[in-house]
């Protein structure tokens, strides 16, 4: 259809310009995107399959596939007790940890996401309040761990929070990051510190997008704030938050570096995740089968994910 | 239609009371949530400027006032090279050694392989780019053995250059995901244009597309050289050799051998913080385009 878009602009007379366009058409545009494809197949698409394959074998990092073992890696992660707990209540274990991340990170970003984006449109020093919430998405999740594990410090002279804990309760200062029951919901305090301020960004442009017409017909109905918050503004802006939802459940499970530099997965275990585990019995246990074997769990929960992500891009080409 | 409803205007002392206490609530709440986000890294900052036996004595909230300041922490950490070794200032330069090479080169192959997906045309083409959107979601985790075994049978583990060929690779899916949509939004008839002029597609994409891309691109290389800056986990098992170890890696280190250590810690944190901060303070408005040209679509 569009041969001029790509135009071989050459007289049409002195050249069969079909077999001309088709090898053009052959070889070229994989010229350009070649060095991408290589680069991606050594990364990311080989790996994949290779880690399908090693999750079956019980081997080292070195020697990955030193014995076929079939399922027992799987097995064996679905019966540890650090990975899934099936006897103790609550089951402190890497899958429900995860789970616990995907539910309370997601919402708690996504809710802070959405306040301070409304919120923050109504006063004057707006950039100045959204700087300060943008600014921790800039640095690296092993300087937010110092961060935090400063303000966590079980010391009450040190940790501002056992200082706050201290003044306004008659207990001693607690350990926030040594106790099993504790240390999930402290970390993930931690990670909604980082991502609320790229929600923020997306829903405040969304919001500020809404058109004004219908929010005033809103108000001049008579509708409070609150009612047009949540009847007129939320509904319109379903898009964008589910955008958002989606990336930080994709963040929750992905997360590893703000467990490994705040509790490497402890007090005994309780902290793990399933994206930690990976690296845990890969590189700490040198159980390169297991690890593999939790990493491919770890691909199977992201599926509907990314079939969500591709239909959204489909979509999106289909309406443009 | 606003005079045929008049909208409720605040009159009577009661009603202009309830807007003054809603309007106090709602600076309250920014303001609170404001501070809820600068107080952490607010007590850290202090305290890298305090000294050791005065972050022993008081918390850094009661600072303002009393003595105790110093630069010393700094130059301690700059300079000390067992803390832990290489020393944060071989870190510092291992960081910038591995971010920018990391950097340009999924941008210009990126940039390639985009404008074969926006405006060449080839079998499969738009199946194999929504592969690469695909490969957005993949775990890094899965990655590591595999990547690992290659890197070894190549001699690259340990190496500036199979870290540089990760981080390119990693960077690709996102990069060509953006640059593609924004390329595909150019106008057909710049293309047409030139094309009956006799250009190379080499030659459209140097002289019209790229200059048109900048914003674009900018937005695309300070997220990925973030990403690389503050990536700890790649450089971590790709790069073994303490000696190339970035800033990420020494912050790590220094936790585990001088956990408690805050003069030292909380210095250590700000360098390596100092790069990123100056790239957000310098660069903030591609970095918001780039967040919503990525996310939100029109």
């Amino acid at each position: 259809m569009s041969l001029s878009a790509r135009g071989v602009a050459l007289p049409l007379e002195t050249r069969p310009r079909a077999a001309r366009q088709r090898r053009t058409r052959n070889w070229r545009p994989w010229v350009w995107v070649l060095p991408a494809l290589a680069l991606l197949a050594v990364f990311l698409v080989w790996p994949v399959v290779r880690t399908v394959w090693v999750s079956f074998y019980d081997g080292t990092i070195i020697n990955p596939d030193r014995e076929f073992v079939g399922l027992d890696n799987y097995t064996e992660l679905l019966t540890a007790d650090q990975f899934f707990v099936r006897y103790n209540l609550p089951p402190w274990s890497a899958l429900f940890n995860s789970a616990l991340w995907v539910v309370l990170f997601t919402s708690a970003v996504v809710g802070f996401g959405l306040l301070i984006a409304v919120l923050a449109d109504r006063v004057r020093y707006e950039r100045v309040a959204k700087a300060i919430v943008f600014l921790p998405l800039v640095i690296s999740a092993t300087a937010a761990s110092v961060v935090f594990r400063f303000l966590y410090a079980a010391d009450p002279e040190i940790g501002l929070l056992n200082a706050m804990w201290t003044t306004i309760s008659p207990f001693a200062p607690v350990p926030w990051l040594g106790r099993p029951e504790l240390v999930n919901f402290t970390l993930i305090g931690a990670a909604v510190w980082i991502w609320t301020g790229l929600a923020m960004t997306i829903l405040s442009a969304a919001y500020k997008a809404l058109p004004q017409e219908v929010l005033e017909a809103a108000r001049v109905d008579g509708a409070t704030a609150w009612q047009t918050f949540r009847r007129v503004s939320i509904p319109m802006m379903k898009g964008p938050i589910i955008v958002v939802a989606v990336t930080m459940i994709i963040n929750a499970l992905k997360a590893i570096d703000l467990v490994l530099v705040m509790t490497a997965g402890g007090p005994r275990g309780s902290s793990r995740i399933v994206g930690f585990t990976v690296f845990w019995e890969i590189f700490n246990n040198n159980k390169a089968g297991k690890g593999s074997a939790a990493a491919v769990l770890l691909l199977v929960l992201m599926i509907p994910l990314m079939w969500y992500q591709l239909r959204q891009i489909r979509g999106e080409r289909g309406g443009a | 239609m606003k005079t045929a409803v008049a909208p409720p205007v605040p009159t009577s002392l009661g009603e202009r009371l309830t807007g003054r206490v809603s309007k106090g609530a709602l600076h309250l709440a920014v303001v609170g949530i404001a501070l809820l986000w600068l107080v952490p890294s607010l007590g850290l900052l202090v305290t890298s400027f305090r000294t050791r036996a005065a972050i022993a004595q008081s918390g850094w909230w009661t600072a303002v006032g009393k003595g105790g300041w110093t630069v010393d922490n700094y130059t301690q950490v700059l300079t000390r090279g067992d803390l832990p070794p290489p020393g944060f200032a071989s870190n510092f330069v291992n960081s910038l050694v591995i971010t920018v090479p990391s950097t340009i080169l999924p941008i210009v192959i990126a940039a390639l392989a985009a404008y074969a997906f926006a405006w060449m045309r080839f079998p499969g083409r738009d199946w194999i780019f929504l592969g690469i959107v695909a490969l957005l979601v993949i775990p890094l985790q899965v990655t590591w053995v595999p990547v690992l075994q290659i890197f070894n049978r190549l001699r690259l583990t340990g190496s500036f250059l199979g870290l540089w060929l990760a981080h390119t690779g990693y960077g690709l899916p996102f990069a060509i995901f953006l640059l593609r949509n924004f390329f595909v939004q150019l106008p057909r008839e710049l293309f047409e244009s030139a094309k009956v002029d006799g250009a190379s597609d080499l030659k459209v994409f140097l002289r019209i597309v790229l200059p048109l891309s900048v914003p674009v691109i900018a937005s695309l290389a300070i997220f990925q050289f973030l990403w690389v800056w503050n990536d700890l986990m790649n450089a971590l098992i790709y790069l073994q050799d303490p000696g190339k170890a970035p800033l990420t890696v020494g912050i790590r280190n220094l936790l585990g051998q001088y956990g408690n250590e805050w003069h030292l810690l909380a210095s250590g944190a700000f360098i390596s913080l100092s790069i990123p901060l100056l790239v957000f303070f310098s660069l903030q408005r591609y970095f918001v385009r780039g967040i919503t040209a990525g996310a939100v679509k029109g």
